[in-house]
């Protein structure tokens, strides 16, 4: 009985399945709630009238940056890159360092963005063998980050450090002193107290173990870590994780009175300081992507991140320091949270051939622990 | 099988006499004698051009479903999957899957997961059944408040649960005595706060509408209660049971943020593994392979699930859904229910409320007030919670219009009578596949939306316009398993009477599939908007900076140092969880009276 089933009917129902696929298309195609404009950063007012109304030197069109999540421009700022550089701003941040330079590396040959921020000194030297990044020097690099461009090709913005914290209290009322050295967080009293993450999963993580490995040598590495995971270190996934959860003097009031942080988090937390020792540098770069649209508009975009107005912004904005060193840090900062003098450096071209490999060693290590 | 092999409710009958609600019978049955005669013609030219013409008319209908999934999920995903077995060149090469399957670890990494997965079902399983009977069997004020409450972590982002949970696990905190923190009990624990409202829903709604008349013959017949549960009640329960199940188990097998942050993992997970491989090793091989594994793995369940389900399939006599005020009987439910409600479900959640009210100036609206501007400690511009709230709302609303727009021709698809065999395997087929968008690793598709849509159309996948697209990926699988049981619960009988009386089928589809449509829509709406609202994975990947969505911006909160930062986090969560309770809520009430149907919990 179903072929009773009628012409009229089917045309009907044709009616019905074309008014379903005219719904779908609408939908695809912006007869939609959400306000996101093509440009993708419809939201900011400015950018509407910037490419036509600018002043600027560019010749308009518009400039495609990604960078990692952590990145922070105000609206402001956006508007004064368009109205000075004549280009409208188009970003895109897919996820963490690691996650950008996976990217990148994945779409290579055939670049999506003309720009890239936020790659960091743990993945330079992969970025630049995977030629992804074309040369470029900017005139707008201030005299204090010279030595840190990574061979003509990634200019760095911003800088920081990736450092054990204390909690001063802690120790204070534990009647302890604190520790001073790398050697001496794996020593049985501090080893119990000090919770890291996972350089598997994190990147300040990676940092530390990079920081290791360079202070305690190829050999002598894998043994520093066995110490301190035997004595009880906690590893834990994620910096939030660790910091917030399990750290003393972090929101959650934990059980560990030492973590690996950054050196600007005891601006935020003034009873906590900084194993200086244990400090290692951290620093992000741009740079103009192999193959680019809009080569020139990336390097108008680069030599705005190091202008002052954007450098200056950088504390309050990413937690960063500036690459302009003749700059002046927030009270708070100039007070807790200044650089340390000496901090560890990991050699890039160590990490670009080894790091895969540490972080398996690494891994292995970890989970025979566990 | 059954204690009461004459009831007329426990036979299978052919062609099962199931009366819809009594308002909507009418609708069915009886408008078509009536007016609608006059369309009747017995014409015989109608009957050669039929088939053909209604076959290219379900050709159309289907292509909409099947080029979204293809579009928006098999050509990311394949694209993934292609890596693991080609070489650089693009050549066959299998190597990679030699290697993986070699070595002793990857077999450690399938128990885990397994173990993990398993243990997380039967958990949700056995809290579950009991709250489908407290919070759908029992009447009792307040009842309406715990179902609504058990759905909010379905939508938390993990980051927070995590959060959450280990502020009363760690060994600081409340529970910290029990010794649990970093444990893989923890994390066992973590999936039954997940899913403990999976399992209530579905099972629930189906055992709302059983007649209780079974059972009470299987009493009289002096069968003790723990026997008539058995032998009458579960059987009954089985299609809802299997169904549940297997989504608990889809969702456990792939957790990944509870397993990292909640677990000390060991070995970890295959969803662990293939996150490592992807973005610490970019190793998309391997990666490759394990997401194959993973996808074994769901395949494997979804079938097995599915061969329970046909298995434990009969006409059921269902009813409007009854409750009773609760009775001594129940003692042993209500209890296990409460337990679990206020220890598992509502501890965590409460612990997270209170931090919401605590900021560097004692308790207070604090947290709340900065939510509006980005002037807390260490945040300057960028996107404020309350527009991320806008922006989700949004994007919700559209990945909600899309996955109805691809989830109600597929649903009606599924459910379509039909009378070739090769037509009846399609549909069974179909409808386990729809299931696996919710076994596959968000960083697979993540990744796969990299190398396959962002790749081909750039600045499209920088505006933002594909999150509520893979949203609604996300979404549909929810949305087609809580429409087609309430489809399925149309008597064959009603269709094939309505066209013998001459309605044509568009008209067919109108009456008699139309009524019981609408009522499952409005839950199947909510599920839509409530996963979209939730869902942080793919968005995470394809949000536009500017146009962040709350869950997103949960996260990154969670990653700046300051305590206002967490303590907008915290906030944040809770209007999150809040908007999800209540849309549920809502939707829930929406529902026409009787509307239950059969199974419509998801």
């Amino acid at each position: 009985m179903h072929h009773l089933s009628a012409a009229p009917t089917s045309r009907h129902r044709a009616r019905g399945a074309l008014a379903a696929l005219g719904i779908a298309a609408l939908a695809l195609t912006g007869c939609s709630v959400a306000d996101q404009s093509g440009a993708g950063n419809g939201t900011t007012p400015a950018t509407t009238d910037g490419a036509s109304g600018a002043s600027g030197a560019g010749t308009g069109g518009t400039v495609t940056v990604m960078t990692h999540d952590s990145f922070n421009i105000t609206e402001e700022q956006i508007a004064a890159f368009e109205q000075e550089s004549g280009y409208e701003l188009t970003t895109t941040a897919p996820g963490d360092a690691g996650t950008l330079v996976n990217q990148l590396i994945l779409s290579k040959d055939n670049p999506t963005v003309d720009a890239v921020y936020g790659i960091d000194n743990l993945s330079a030297q992969r970025v630049i063998d995977e030629g992804i990044v074309a040369e470029y020097a900017s005139g707008a690099l201030p005299e204090s980050a010279q030595d840190l461009v990574v061979q003509d090709r990634l200019t760095p913005i911003d800088q920081g450090q990736v450092c054990v914290n204390v909690d001063g209290e802690w120790f204070t009322e534990n009647d302890l002193a604190a520790p001073t050295t790398l050697e001496d967080l794996a020593r049985p009293e501090y080893a119990k107290l000090f919770v890291t993450t996972n350089p598997v999963t994190s990147s300040p993580g990676l940092a530390f173990l990079a920081a290791t490995v360079t202070e305690k040598g190829e050999d002598g590495w894998q043994d520093y870590w066995q110490r301190l995971l035997a004595g009880g270190t906690k590893v834990a996934a994620g910096w939030s994780d660790a910091y917030y959860s399990d750290f003393s003097a972090g929101e959650g009031q934990g059980a560990y009175p030492l973590v690996l942080s950054y050196s600007s988090s005891p601006a935020f937390a003034p009873a906590t300081g900084v194993v200086e020792d244990t400090c290692t540098t951290q620093v992000e770069y741009a740079g103009v992507v192999e193959g680019a649209k809009n080569p020139e508009g990336a390097r108008a975009f680069i030599d705005f991140l190091l202008a002052e107005d954007f450098q200056a912004s950088l504390p309050e904005n990413m937690f960063m320091y500036p690459v302009d060193e003749s700059l002046e840090l927030p009270a708070e900062w100039a007070q807790n949270a200044t650089l340390a003098e000496d901090p560890i450096e990991a050699d890039l071209r160590q990490i670009a051939e080894k790091r895969e490999t540490w972080r398996e060693d690494w891994n292995a290590l970890y989970e025979a622990a566990s | 099988m059954s204690l009461v092999p004459g009831d007329p409710a426990l036979v299978p009958t052919p062609a099962p006499t199931r009366v819809p609600a009594p308002g909507q019978a009418p609708d069915t049955g009886t408008a078509l004698p009536g007016g609608d005669r006059a369309d009747v013609v017995p014409g015989r030219w109608r009957r050669a051009a039929g088939p053909v013409g209604r076959g290219l008319v379900w050709a159309v209908v289907a292509a909409v479903p099947l080029a979204f999934l293809a579009v928006f999920f098999l050509w990311p995903v394949g694209s993934m999957l292609a890596r693991g077995v080609t070489d650089a060149a693009g050549q066959l090469d299998l190597s990679a899957f030699a290697e993986v399957l070699a070595e002793s670890r990857t077999w450690r990494l399938v128990g885990q997961t397994l173990g993990l997965a398993v243990a997380g079902t039967l958990g949700s399983l056995l809290l579950g059944l009991p709250g489908a009977y407290v919070l759908y069997r029992c009447r009792f004020p307040g009842r309406n408040l715990l179902r609504g409450l058990s759905t909010v972590p379905f939508v938390l982002p993990t980051v927070v649960v995590g959060t959450a949970f280990r502020a009363l696990l760690a060994e600081n905190g409340p529970l910290g005595f029990l010794g649990l923190d970093q444990t893989l009990t923890a994390v066992v624990l973590a999936m039954v706060f997940f899913n403990f409202s999976v399992v209530v829903r579905q099972v629930g709604a189906l055992w709302s509408t059983l007649d209780p008349r079974t059972g009470e013959a299987a009493r009289m017949l002096g069968a003790s209660p723990w026997r008539t549960f058995v032998t009458v009640t579960v059987p009954a329960l089985g299609p809802a049971i299997a169904s549940a199940g297997s989504l608990v188990f889809l969702f456990c097998s792939t957790a990944f943020g509870i397993v990292q942050t909640l677990g000390r993992p060991g070995v970890g997970t295959l969803e662990t593994e293939i996150y490592i491989q992807t973005t610490a090793f970019l190793d998309l091989r391997t990666a490759a392979v394990f997401s194959t594994l993973q996808f074994v793995v769901v395949i494997l369940a979804v079938t097995l699930a599915n061969r329970f389900r046909a298995g434990t399939e009969t006409a059921l006599r269902l009813r409007e859904p009854t409750s009773h005020p609760l009775r001594r009987g129940d003692a042993v439910p209500f209890a296990v229910t409460m337990l679990t409600v206020v220890l598992l479900i509502a501890a965590p959640i409460v612990a997270l409320v209170a931090r919401s009210f605590q900021s560097s100036q004692g308790w207070g609206l604090r947290n709340y007030e900065l939510l509006g501007s980005s002037a807390g400690s260490g945040f300057a511009g960028g996107t404020t919670v309350l527009q991320a709230l806008e922006h989700s709302v949004k994007i919700a609303l559209d990945a909600t219009v899309i996955t109805l727009v691809v989830g109600v021709p597929l649903a009606l698809l599924l459910t379509r009578p039909v009378r070739s065999r090769w037509a009846a395997r399609a549909q069974r087929l179909f409808d386990a596949a729809i299931m696996l968008p919710l076994g596959v690793s968000a960083v697979t598709v993540g990744f796969g939306f990299v190398v396959s849509l962002v790749a081909s159309a750039p600045q499209l996948a920088y505006s933002g316009a594909l999150v509520p697209l893979a949203q609604a990926v996300v979404a549909l699988p929810l949305v087609v398993r809580s429409l087609v049981p309430v489809l399925r619960a149309v008597d064959p009988r009603l269709r094939e009477a309505a066209a013998v009386l001459g309605a044509p089928p568009g008209r067919v589809l109108r009456t008699v599939d139309g009524p019981f449509l609408v009522r499952g829509l409005g839950l199947a709406a909510g599920f839509a908007f409530a996963v979209s609202l939730g869902e942080f994975g793919a968005t995470t990947f394809l949000a536009s900076p500017d146009y962040q969505t709350l869950p997103v911006l949960i996260v990154r909160l969670l990653g700046r140092p300051g305590e206002d930062n967490y303590g907008m986090a915290m906030a944040g969560s809770v209007i999150l969880a809040v908007l999800t309770a209540t849309v549920m809520l809502v939707c829930e009430r929406l529902r026409p009276r009787g509307a239950a149907g059969t199974g419509a919990g998801f």
